[in-house]
């Protein structure tokens, strides 16, 4: 698999008045690989969300090299092609929706790359049917809850055909539902176009669901592996202050009272399929 | 209260009002009205009353929405209308009471001024009515276009005029938020004289203006992550293109002009 983002030493301070600089990320080395589903995880101020910026030039590194295909992130020059590259949706949605019009918000991005008129509506139509909102698209997007607005945001970065996209805790202000619609959504980009995506979050249900995890402490990378290697480094969960997804709770609370689960419980799925084989094993169903 | 506030409200349709081109109605609804001042006689007045009347039923926005854009000039209305009906001093004297004097020329002008506002009103209401947003800022860059030779930031200007739309819901619902806020902290919004409900607002307006700006600031690297460089190599998804039902507007809107010009040469003047 190759490499679609690459971090070399990459270090990171804020700028600030005082002399004494505190590095918001540290020494970073990270190598994203296209088509993958990257879940970066961490506690706040654990530098997550600042390293999400780093991969698409909104912040430069202070030290080390941020790679974009090959491209130097710390080139001006390379900026714009960086960015219609890799895609970013932020947290609150309501602050990247520019235009009154859901299907108009869609066509900003493609717009602004001078895609044709013609094309830029075969766009504007998939991204939405991609992420379920076509029926919507003469919608005003305040009329619309947060998991749709959100969705509505998604849509205008695949309508750019980005190879990747990076979501910078785009799920931590909207509601269960919501959260649920765009996670589904996400995966399904990343399952059926192969779009390559960087999930930042502090749920630990949704990493569960990442092909792989990097975890953040302090702003280095504390630990990088499958959700199932990096769930059942207990000493690595306490040391970060994470917790383990809410499934894989369940089970661990199961297994202490003696109910033998065995396999993969991250998810709420796979904790289901496990209890039913303890079930069948144990004569029950 | 505050979300009673209607600016720019689209209503989607299909009507043939709704189709016509963005300019054709921006221009036309300019025209009307510079037009219907320039009304001097009834038959004139009737004729613009009538081709309003065409519009709306053309636009099938109902009668019940223009009303409902007319009842904030309500008091407008009436205020022009009696000042007009009282402060006319010429022409034939109609009644007299005290130093209250009314002329025929005080009655026509008193009528004349209330159908201008009604018409101006509606007639920009239905511009609104059955125009998106987007499609009124695009017509606008596209009229303005001529004065980038000039070096007017034309695109910018229509930039900023859609973000200014698009967040007039967003903010008018942070106010609500911030309000309750602050009424849950005991503060009082609505008692005290003019100077004290003024200093009252302060505890809503810092607040609002903090969170604008760090909207603004957000939405400034979304639209840079959306690769937004300015007007410069941007294509547009829709395309604005003039119909036949755009001429046909236009025509029609030329024979309302010179009709208009006709009957004021052969009536006379009734203010």
């Amino acid at each position: 698999m190759d490499t679609i983002i690459q971090l070399k030493n990459v270090s990171f301070a804020y700028e600030t008045e005082e002399e004494e600089k505190t590095l918001a990320v540290k020494n970073v080395d990270l190598e994203v690989r296209r088509g993958e589903f990257l879940a970066v995880v961490g506690h706040n101020g654990s530098g997550k969300s600042t390293l999400a910026k780093l991969f698409n030039a909104i912040h430069l590194p202070t030290e080390g090299q941020v790679l974009v295909e090959g491209m130097d992130t710390a080139d001006e020059a390379n900026v714009y092609d960086v960015r219609r590259r890799v895609g970013m949706v932020f947290q609150n949605p309501d602050n990247q929706i520019v235009a009154t019009i859901v299907e108009d918000d869609v066509a900003f991005g493609p717009e602004n790359l001078g895609v044709p008129a013609a094309e830029i509506r075969e766009r504007v139509d998939d991204a939405l049917r991609a992420v379920g909102m076509y029926e919507y698209r003469l919608y005003e997007p305040h009329k619309l809850s947060g998991g749709q607005k959100q969705r509505v945001a998604v849509a205008g970065i695949i309508a750019m055909r980005t190879d990747c996209v990076i979501f910078d805790e785009s799920t931590a202000m909207i509601d269960p539902k919501g959260r649920r619609e765009v996670l589904e959504t996400v995966r399904k980009l990343n399952r059926e176009l192969g779009i390559t995506v960087i999930f930042i979050t502090h749920f630990m249900e949704e990493a569960a669901l990442a092909d792989r995890v990097v975890v953040m402490d302090g702003g280095s990378v504390a630990a990088e592996g499958t959700p199932a290697e990096v769930f059942a480094d207990t000493a690595l969960l306490r040391r970060t202050g994470l917790e383990l997804p809410p499934a894989a709770q369940l089970a661990a609370a199961l297994r202490e009272n003696g109910v033998a689960l065995d396999g993969d419980t991250l998810t709420p799925e796979t904790c289901a399929d496990a209890l039913f084989r303890a079930a069948q094993k144990a004569g029950v169903v | 209260m505050i979300r009673d506030i209607t600016i720019g409200q689209y209503l989607s349709g299909t009507s043939f009002m709704h189709k016509l081109d963005a300019r054709v109605k921006i221009v036309c609804t300019f025209a009307y009205i510079i037009t219907i001042f320039l009304c001097k006689n009834f038959w004139s007045l009737g004729l613009m009353v009538a081709f309003a009347a065409l519009m709306t039923l053309l636009s099938r926005v109902p009668v019940r929405m223009l009303l409902r854009s007319l009842r904030p000039v309500a008091f407008i209305l009436l205020f022009t209308a009696v000042l007009n009906l009282f402060y006319t001093k010429t022409g034939n004297v109609l009644f007299q009471w005290k130093f209250l004097m009314l002329t025929d020329k005080g009655l026509f002008t008193a009528i004349f001024m209330a159908v201008r506002i009604l018409s101006l009103v509606s007639v920009s209401a239905l511009l609104t009515y059955t125009t998106t947003p987007t499609a009124l800022t695009d017509g606008i860059e596209k009229l303005l276009s001529p004065l980038k030779l000039i070096k007017v930031p034309v695109h910018s200007l229509a930039m900023m005029m859609t973000l200014a739309l698009r967040f007039i819901p967003t903010l008018i619902e942070e106010i609500d938020r911030i309000m309750s806020a602050q009424k849950a902290r005991g503060a009082d919004l609505e008692t005290g004289g003019f100077i004290q409900r003024a200093k009252a607002l302060l505890p809503i307006l810092i607040p609002l203006f903090v969170s604008a700006f760090r909207r603004a600031y957000e939405l400034a690297f979304a639209m840079e992550c959306r690769c937004y460089r300015g007007g410069e190599g941007r294509t547009r998804m829709k395309q604005m293109k003039l119909g036949v039902r755009d001429a046909v507007t236009a025509v029609a809107f030329v024979a309302l002009i010179a009709g208009v010009v006709l009957l004021s040469r052969f009536f006379p003047a009734v203010i």
